[in-house]
């Protein structure tokens, strides 16, 4: 049997005093999605950061297709080529045109000619139907805009999963829409990717297996829709109560 | 706008009545003085012009240098970045002026072959290490001033970190310190001067000797002319070059 392509086995970080993970376990398979719910500052942000080795773990390890990545003799560049990481706060670059987000990446960090950069990136953004935007700069784009230029910037990489940080809480409700349809679609062109996201329905929708972190830990763990109709931990019960309430 | 009319008008008055005012005019402002110097002032102003460019060239690369040095977090560079911690703590703290004395004579009496024994060279040398470690510490802020979510970005993109500095934090730094760099530039044309205690014949000094020989300022005041004729435009240039970016940005709209 293959294995996941992405493997996170028990990793642990803190920020000074402060234990953010302790002790994380997941896995996402080929073609799945799973999402990962769980209260503000409960480490969401932080796990994506450290599968990405934006962040160093302490303890554990993380795997891409059954490698070690984690280790300090890896080097960090080859391996961020291969994952793609959108972020909350879209990060785009507001020096450069929409077009020029995209090619970035593939053109500087994957060695694409310049031009072939450049012609994949046009049938990327059409084909989330942003190509009327390309010359655009990032300030000029709306919220939703921006952060579906983030996805494809992060896919113009061809990466091997896509981890996607919490992409729609820095948007205003009405552009959210627009952003989670991005991401359905992907799912079903078979993109791996690991989600962080306070949208239940839209994580009901697109994982294949929800995880419930809460205090560093995966708290609880299962099949999207049963997890959310019928928790079994009552730290999850109260998540999910305090969630619905506040619709 | 009235106001500063009648400010302007009543300062004006002020001067143009007082008791001293016609034997000012005579020494600092003589048509006919301004005429005679103004040649020699204008030639001396070129040796100025040339030694700024080429100071300014270097204190730009110079600041970036050590400007890169002291924000990178490699544990390796951890001496050079005590040394440039310490180069721009120094230079800073001494005056300009007592720096080209310093690099100005120090030096030649080093007797040292190869080292530079022209005044010119060595003047321009100390204004660049004086102003590079200004320049550093602009460079540096806008380093600083740039939101730790667009390295994060450029390296999630697989970018290695001298690419993300390269193509993502720098382009947007320099352009966000290009006010105070300027500022810095302005007074760096203005020292200039300094490098006349050297020696060199720059509009300053020229000026300072024709003064001395014909006991009238205007020369003084025609060098001043040459500075502002440089500065002033230089000024309105890089406003331009802002609000035109700012105009790009937000796509035609006034923020």
């Amino acid at each position: 049997m293959t294995p996941p392509v992405l493997e996170v086995q028990g990793v642990t970080k803190a920020y000074g005093d402060e234990q953010v993970l302790r002790g994380v376990d997941l896995a996402v398979r080929e073609h799945e999605a799973v999402a990962l719910i769980g209260a503000s500052g409960s480490g969401k942000s932080t796990l994506l950061r450290c599968i990405d080795l934006l962040e160093e773990i302490d303890d554990g390890d993380v795997l891409l297709d059954g490698r070690v990545i984690t280790d300090p003799s890896v080097d960090a560049v080859p391996v961020r080529r291969r994952l793609g990481l959108v972020f909350q706060a879209f990060n785009l670059f507001p020096h450069m045109t929409v077009l020029e987000n995209v090619v970035l990446g593939p053109s500087r960090a994957q060695g694409t000619s310049r031009e072939q950069a450049e012609q994949e990136a046009h049938e990327l953004l059409a084909r989330f139907g942003l190509d009327a935007r390309e010359a655009d700069y990032p300030d000029r784009l709306s919220g939703g805009q921006q952060q579906r230029v983030a996805i494809i910037r992060a896919l113009a990489t061809r990466p091997r999963a896509l981890l996607l940080d919490e992409i729609t809480s820095a948007l205003d409700p009405e552009l959210v829409g627009e952003v989670l349809e991005q991401v359905r679609e992907l799912k079903e062109q078979g993109m791996t990717m690991l989600i962080a996201t306070h949208e239940m329905n839209f994580a009901r929708d697109v994982a294949n297996e929800i995880c419930f972190l809460h205090e560093g830990r995966i708290a609880e763990r299962g099949e999207p829709a049963a997890l959310l109709a019928n928790p079994q931990q009552p730290e999850t019960q109260r998540f999910l109560s305090r969630l619905s309430a506040a619709v | 706008m009235v106001s500063t009319v009648v400010v302007l008008g009543a300062l004006a008055a002020i001067v143009l009545t007082s008791s001293g005012w016609p034997e000012v005019r005579d020494t600092f402002f003589s048509w006919s003085h301004f005429k005679d110097s103004f040649p020699d002032v204008a030639k001396g102003f070129w040796l100025d012009v040339r030694i700024f460019v080429i100071v300014e060239l270097v204190v730009l690369a110079l600041g970036l240098l050590v400007a890169l040095v002291r924000v990178t977090r490699a544990p390796a560079l951890f001496p050079m970045r005590l040394l440039a911690a310490t180069y721009t703590d120094v230079f800073r703290g001494i005056p300009t002026i007592l720096c080209v004395y310093l690099v100005g004579f120090g030096v030649p009496a080093l007797r040292l072959s190869g080292l530079p024994t022209d005044p010119v060279v060595l003047g321009g040398a100390a204004l660049a290490l004086s102003y590079s470690a200004y320049v550093a510490e602009v460079y540096r802020a806008g380093i600083d001033s740039i939101h730790p979510g667009q390295r994060s970005g450029a390296l999630a993109l697989g970018l290695t970190p001298t690419q993300a500095t390269r193509y993502v934090v720098l382009p947007q730094a320099v352009r966000r310190v290009v006010p105070p760099l300027l500022n810095d530039f302005i007074a760096l044309q203005k020292d200039v001067a300094l490098v006349s205690i050297l020696g060199p014949l720059e509009a300053f000094r020229v000026a300072q000797i024709e003064a001395a020989s014909t006991f009238n300022y205007t020369p003084l005041i025609a060098a001043a002319c040459l500075y502002l004729a440089v500065t002033i435009p230089l000024a309105r240039v890089v406003d331009r070059l802002q609000a035109r970016d700012l105009l790009r940005r937000s796509g035609g709209a006034p923020a």
